[in-house]
């Protein structure tokens, strides 16, 4: 299992889908993990309240890479509003492993760069927060 | 009260165990007596195994790590947050900042809130019972921002004029009061709960020093309504080095970071930098991490006692000792009485200089603290140039009280004609 894991893993790291920023984006956010310096910049087209494209860079471990490229692939179809209401263990099972506490935050940059630059930091801290 | 009439909160003796320091000859054949906790309480074998097991088995930084070593300690040093998160009632534990202690607790707000919210003519409010470490800061940053200190006056009695309070926040622009929640040398317990009321209703945010508070009595920040607690770790059992920092959340957010480097910022660019999320952006550097560790355990142990035992205990032999005290002609004790009081006594002895009668007890085997106690001005108000201080913990017993009455005889044998 853990091994179908990290295939999947390797695969979204080295082949990122949705790479590249989307000029006149409706959505432009980025954030950094302070903790090893990632970074993600975030781009979305919404139509209607419906995510309809995904554009992203960065730069960081296979986790932060691979987690942001699942997590755009995700977003396509999703109604921001249903975006905005998403918990951490939406990421951390896309990795679907057991992570220890400073990779955590590696899994969960792409989800708060979307949360931080819609809501802000204080909602992003609550959702960090959770047990 | 006396010593038999009331049974104990705790086994004091099952206590004492814990504390391999209490265990010793003071001198040859005398028994160490140690009564200098309001400087620094002792600390028991779980915490001292704590800090050496960490160096033992699991040191490295922090938050940075990916390997095992920088996990185990990541957890130590963040569950530690959430144990003095807990131990205070803290909404959050984003809302706990780890510091060196007190006075840089006290000096963080100063230099970053201060120094941001406070302009020329603003009111800083204190009080007279301030230990130098409340007063300090204030003036420091008075002298370059332009801002006055107040103090409220301390009565006779020993305690806060209310009255003198309430007009000052009425006649004074006061942007913050900063007081004491148990003075270290009178030992008067300020009502904080009542003066942030007060301070709210006038627009001022309110710091409460609790230093002398915390590791005696349950202080919950929620209920005192304080937008800041300052407190240090090895006034509590913990290690010396590191305290606690609390404050409500939006001030905090709102606030400058304190020291620059490591850990403190979110991106870092030649041009500018970003900060990083609460706590962090106050944690500049590696922090006390050993430490940290060990005032968690040493909040564990406190908690497993119960604060209100703590406290129950601390009042009855404060009530003993002042008994005792007043047995003994010719000292004086400063302060309120013990209903009102900390475990703290500050007393002269006739026209003996505190510092003879520190010696004299000390060669007895009776550790106590003579000077100014850091709270010069309040010695000036009660006209004494220094005071001798026997103050309490958990493991003093009622037999130790007995003997600093009778040594203090003895003292008086030396000195006093």
């Amino acid at each position: 299992m853990e091994d179908m894991y990290r295939q999947m893993i390797l695969d979204h790291a080295r082949n990122q889908r949705n790479w590249g920023l989307i000029e006149s984006a409706d959505f432009d956010h980025e954030e950094h993990n302070p903790l090893c310096g990632d970074r993600l910049h975030l781009t979305l087209k919404v139509d209607d309240g419906i995510i309809t494209e995904v554009g992203w860079d960065g730069d960081g471990c296979a986790i932060s890479q691979a987690s942001a490229s699942m997590f755009g692939e995700q977003l396509i179809g999703m109604s921001l509003d249903d975006a905005m209401k998403l918990d951490k263990q939406v990421v951390l099972d896309n990795i679907g492993l057991d992570l220890t506490i400073n990779r955590v935050k590696c899994a969960t940059l792409s989800l708060k760069t979307l949360i931080v630059g819609t809501l802000g930091a204080r909602k992003w801290e609550d959702i960090e927060d959770a047990e | 009260m006396t010593k038999q009439t009331k049974t104990l909160p705790f086994d004091v003796e099952k206590i004492r165990q814990d504390f391999p320091i209490l265990h010793q000859e003071h001198h040859e054949g005398v028994p160490l007596i140690f009564l200098d906790n309001a400087a620094s309480s002792q600390k028991p074998t779980q915490v001292i195994d704590a800090i050496s097991n960490y160096y033992h088995n699991y040191h490295a930084n922090v938050h940075r790590g990916i390997h095992k070593l920088s996990e185990q300690a990541t957890e130590a040093y963040e569950g530690a947050r959430k144990k003095m998160r807990d131990f205070i009632n803290a909404p959050n534990h984003r809302q706990v900042i780890f510091t060196r202690g007190t006075t840089e607790s006290i000096n963080l707000v100063a230099f970053t809130w201060g120094r941001k919210f406070l302009n020329e003519g603003d009111v800083v409010l204190s009080t007279q019972m301030e230990h130098h470490s409340n007063i300090v800061p204030w003036q420091i940053l008075a002298d370059e921002k332009g801002i006055k200190v107040e103090y409220i006056p301390v009565l006779e009695d020993g305690t806060l004029d209310m009255v003198a309070y309430q007009q000052m926040l009425e006649t004074h622009p006061v942007k913050l009061v900063t007081v004491v929640h148990s003075s270290n040398v009178l030992g008067t317990v300020n009502p904080v709960k009542e003066m942030a009321t007060l301070a709210h209703e006038h627009g001022a945010l309110i710091l409460v020093d609790g230093a002398q508070s915390v590791p005696h009595m349950p202080v919950d920040v929620q209920d005192l309504d304080c937008d800041f607690l300052a407190f240090s770790s090895h006034k509590m059992a913990g290690p010396t080095g590191i305290g606690i920092l609390y404050g409500k959340r939006d001030i905090l957010e709102a606030m400058p970071p304190y020291q620059g480097g490591g850990d403190m910022i979110s991106k870092v660019t030649l041009d500018g930098s970003t900060w990083n999320d609460l706590p962090y952006k106050f944690e500049a550097g590696t922090p006390s991490i050993a430490e940290a560790i060990g005032l968690g355990v040493a909040v564990d142990y406190l908690s497993n006692i119960g604060m209100d035992k703590v406290h129950e205990y601390e009042q009855m032999i404060t009530a003993y000792a002042l008994e005792r005290l007043d047995e003994v002609s010719g000292v004086t004790v400063y302060g309120p009485d013990a209903s009102r009081k900390g475990a703290v006594a500050a007393f002269t002895l006739d026209n003996a200089h505190a510092h003879d009668v520190a010696q004299v007890l000390d060669s007895h085997g009776i550790a106590v603290r003579a000077g100014h106690h850091c709270a010069m001005p309040l010695h000036d108000i009660l006209c004494v140039t220094a005071t001798a201080r026997a103050s309490f913990y958990i493991y003093n017993t009622f037999d130790e009280v007995d003997k600093l009455a009778e040594a203090l005889e003895k003292v008086k044998d030396t000195f006093i004609l």
